[in-house]
This record gives C-alpha cells, structure tokens and sequence, in this order.
C-alpha cells in the first residue's frame, strides 16, 4: 500500500483513482478496478497469460494483414517443405503455409471460446443462484437437471450432436456449451447459499427489493468472482475439445484452417514432416497455458473469501 | 389509550418439526407506545433476536398476534407496511453489500419505493448520521466498524420508517465507539419521533436507552420491568436479579453465589 505513496508525486489520473474519498460512481467503481489491476499486474505468470492470450486476439484480428499467405489456397509444388525463408513453419501436404493457417485458425479458437463463455457461464450462474436462492422444490428440480447434464461426457455428446446437426462451428459451440455450464450452476448455488443468510440479503429483503432483485443486485455480484476465476480456466478445456472435434474431423469444413484439424492432416508424417502437426499442436498448448495462467492470477485478485 | 405503535400477544416460535422441534419463543405478550423505546434483554439463546426478526418479517415460522399501527401482521405484508418497521444489525460488517458503496446501499430502498428527489435525500441521511458526503462513494471495507453502523443506520431510517428494531447494535464495535452510536440513535427517536425494540444482553445499554423491558429466558418472558426499577435494583425475579449483578463487572462472591436456572 505505501510503496505507491513512496513514489515522487504519482500523475494525476493516479491520483484520482487512488482517492480515498471518491466524487461520484464512476470514479469509485474504476478505483477498485484500478487496485485489482494492480494486484493482477504484479504476477508475473498472470501477466505472461494476459500477453499470450492478447498476442491470440491481435493475431485473430488482423489475421489477414499478418499473415504471409494464403491459408486456403495451396501450392502443390510446394508440398512439405521444412521450416525456412519463405515458410517460416514450413508448409502441410497441399503445399499451405503452415504459420498462416495458425494464425486464420486462432480465429476458430477464439470464436468458440468467446461463444461459450457468452452462453455457458450466465445460463449456468442464474441456474444455480435461482436454485441456492429459492431452495425447496425449484432447487431440487434444477440441480437434478445439473447433475443430469454433468453425466453427459462432452467430446461423447459433442460427436452425437455433429453427426446428428452435420460438422461445424455452431453445432461444436453448442455441444461443448450445453455439457459446459453445469458445473458453473453449481459453483453459483454454492456461493449463494452462503450469501443468501446473510444479514446484507436479510437487510434487502427488508427494504422491500424483490426475489428477482435481489437475486441480480445482490447475490449474483457475491457469485461472480468464483464464476470468473473457473470460466477463465475451464478456456483451456474448451480448447481442448474444440481441437479435438476438429481433430476428429467435426469442427470446421475442411479447408478452413483449424488447429486441430491441422494436427489431424500432419499425423501420417509425424515423424518424416514433423512440422506439419508439431507448430498447430505448440500453439494449441500455449494458448491453453496462457488461459490457465490468467485463470491462476483472477484467482489470487478476485478470491472472494478476502472480502 | 392511544394505539400501541407495536402489539405483540401469545407470539410463539418455532423451528423443525417432529422430534427436532424447537420452541425458540413461547407465548410472549407486550405492546410498546409510540415514540417508546422498548428492550428485550436476555443471555443467548434466551430468543429475543428471534422476536426481532418476526417481527421484521424475516421469519414467517410464528404464530400468535402482531400489530404494527393498529395493522395485523400476515405471512406476506405489503410493501407499504414493510417500510414503516427496518432494522440495525448486530454486526455492521455482514449487514452491508461488500460489492455496493454507500451511495447504493441507501439509494437502492429509495428506488424500490419509488420516492422522488433520491439524491436530497441520500445526503440528508448521510448528514443525519454524522457522515460527511466525503463517504458517500466509498464501499463498506473503506469504512471502520462504527461508521458502517452509521452507515446501516442511514438505510434503516431512509425509508422513514415508524419502529426501528436495534439487534445489538453496538455489541460488534469498539467500547469507545459504543457511547457514540448509542447517543446517536436516542437523538435520532427523539428528533424523528421514532418507537425502538432494542435487543440487548446488557442491562447497562437497556438502561440507558429504553423505558421499559422484558428480561428473557428460554424462550420465555421471566419479568417486565420499567427503567426506574432496572437502575434502582428492584427486580422481582431470581434470575432478573443475577443478571444485574453480571452486568456490574465480574466479582468472584457474585459469581460463586450464581444460580443455574
């Protein structure tokens, strides 16, 4: 807390975050946004993670202007050749380049993690809240629907949805979303049932909000951080699956680049051409490390249990 | 007679059912006038919170008679009913919203109303409580144990309500903050004409706040006695008797002379 006090007159907008007595909502609010970005920014692996998954999104973004080639089109010519000048990854069996097809395949990844956090992690957080929070019948109801979607192994599920639905990005998002949020249901009924007897709820319930805002305004702000921290290290997971079911073949239609699908094309040749499955593989591991690495840091910044 | 502000008759209260029942409150009875201050003193256990927390209408398990303002207390009660009785709680740490500042913690009650001239008001609370506006955007860990109970008291009476119900107020902070929030809310009744249940396990704070009092035990009312007679030491009951004389200090011949009740 001092060390920032220390410094020779900090700038203005520091200072201004750092007030004690804050002048309006705003300012309170971006305060404590602030000091959680400080507490986050001194892990260094946190921050590493932050980099990695920030190199992922620039790389998705502007995939066209970075990258070198074309990620469809094929050279045949050209086929297999070893990392170098002109491929720096090398090139796959039609004569692609490899880098380029990475880096039009983050977009994949990134689209699927986006979509499954947006969709899994509010269906599982009023699951769970309206379950902790009403209790009784309506409890005992939703969180044997969890337990019933929990059984459901994913990559089991997601392969019948492909082949029931056809491959692509829409049904793999859909699998993995609908076998992803129940262990967030449970996460927030647990938190809400500690929170639910308080005397701040109580305090609520008394001034006359209603189930549903209390619900909202108070309880569900008390879920969000456990909810957070597990959504950000489930990312690898879902990462994994995504390149699983493009490695089975029921991610993305096939001439568009997919990591995993890409270690699926190099598998005949892993030993000859070793390049072709070993760079979509690498990217696939360190974007997952990167997801964990955030995960581990919003856990040390957001453990709700320091208040 | 004038209406009692708070009529309480054969109130009882129970929890389990079965074999695992039990009776936290058994057929307790008292009225308490308006601009009274009323306390409900007893050791843990004794289930005087518990009376405090029917009648706020955070526990629906009872049975008897309650009135407020003449108004028969139901399961549900309407919200304009429901503001006219708000309570201070015990601890001022678990009782505000760790992820709300002052300034919604006392806006929020204001909107569910629907009261008009929400920002006037948030500040004449603050004011009324002896906060500065300084505090207004900051968030309960920001703020010592004392003016979060200031803070708790802001919201109870934002509302404007009639009965203010006291769980312990000040047993959660400092014994030099103590006499500071005590003085506060006997000023506050005096100035807004206010009716206080107090519930407290210390005769010494009873004393000074309420004019009369239930001393409680077992779930049971053991004696009623007025302010004059608390600090004239004319308790009628054995165990009333040994209660006043733990609130005096500790002292081993009072202690080796202790009864179990």
């Amino acid at each position: 807390m001092t060390d920032w006090a220390i410094a020779v007159t900090p700038p203005r907008w520091r200072r201004w975050l750092l007030a004690e007595t804050p002048h309006s909502r705003l300012q309170a609010r971006l305060s404590r946004t602030y000091l959680s970005w400080v507490t986050f920014a001194r892990n260094p692996l946190a921050m590493l993670g932050l980099i990695i998954v920030g190199i992922l999104v620039f790389l998705a973004l502007f995939a066209p202007w970075i990258a070198p080639h074309n990620p469809i089109a094929g050279d045949l010519g050209n086929r297999l050749q070893p990392p170098g000048e002109s491929h720096w990854l090398g090139t796959d069996q039609q004569g692609r380049d490899i880098w380029s097809r990475i880096i039009f395949g983050s977009r994949t990844t990134l689209l699927i993690i986006f979509m499954v956090a947006i969709t899994a992690a509010p269906v599982g957080i009023a699951i769970g809240a309206t379950a902790g929070y009403l209790g009784g019948k309506t409890e005992a109801i939703l969180m044997r629907l969890t337990d019933a979607f929990l059984a459901f192994p994913k990559l089991v599920l997601a392969l019948a949805f492909a082949a029931a639905l056809g491959p692509g990005i829409e049904n793999a998002v859909l699998a993995i979303a609908l076998t992803s949020w129940p262990p967030y249901a449970r996460i927030a009924r647990a938190e809400t049932l500690t929170v639910r007897s308080t005397d701040f709820v109580a305090a609520a319930r008394l001034s006359g909000a209603s189930d549903l805002r209390i619900l909202i305004g108070h309880i569900m702000p008390m879920c969000m951080p456990s909810l957070i921290v597990r959504v950000s290290l489930d990312m690898a997971g879902v990462i994994l699956i995504a390149a699983g079911l493009g490695f089975l073949g029921l991610g993305v239609a096939p001439p568009q680049p997919e990591w995993g699908a890409m270690v699926s094309e190099g598998r005949t040749q892993i030993l000859e051409q070793w390049w072709v499955c070993t760079y979509p593989g690498v990217a696939i591991f360190v974007v997952s490390l990167g997801f964990n690495l955030i995960g581990d840091g919003l856990r040390d910044v957001l453990d709700p249990r320091e208040g | 007679m004038t209406q009692p502000m708070i009529e309480i008759e054969d109130l009882s209260i129970s929890f389990g059912l079965g074999k695992d029942r039990v009776d936290a409150v058994k057929n307790v009875s008292f009225t308490v006038a308006p601009g009274e201050s009323y306390g409900l003193v007893g050791e843990s256990g004794s289930g005087k919170s518990t009376i405090l927390r029917a009648l706020a209408g955070l526990n629906p398990f009872w049975s008897g008679h309650m009135a407020i303002t003449g108004q028969k207390l139901g399961a549900k009660r309407p919200r304009a009913l429901r503001r006219l009785v708000q309570m201070v709680f015990q601890d001022p740490f678990g009782s505000l919203h760790p992820k709300h500042t002052v300034d919604r913690i006392l806006s929020e009650p204001l909107t569910i109303h629907g009261f008009d001239d929400v920002e006037t008001r948030v500040r004449a609370a603050l004011d009324r409580v002896g906060l500065g506006p300084v505090f207004r955007f900051r968030y309960p860990h920001q703020l010592s144990g004392g003016q979060r109970q200031r803070v708790a008291i802001a919201r109870a009476l934002i509302l404007e309500p009639k009965v203010v119900l006291l769980d312990e107020p000040t047993s959660a902070l400092d014994v030099s903050i103590q006499a500071e929030v005590l003085n506060l809310l006997t000023d506050l009744r005096q100035q807004l004409g206010l009716t206080y249940v107090l519930v407290s396990h210390d005769l010494g704070v009873v004393a000074h706040m309420c004019s009369r009092l239930s001393i409680m035990r077992t779930g049971e009312v053991v004696e009623t006695a007025s302010a004059d007679e608390l600090s004239e030491g004319r308790l009628l009951h054995a165990y009333s008797r040994q209660l006043l004389i733990a609130s005096r200090g500790y002292d081993t011949a009072a202690i080796a002379a202790f009864g179990d009740f």
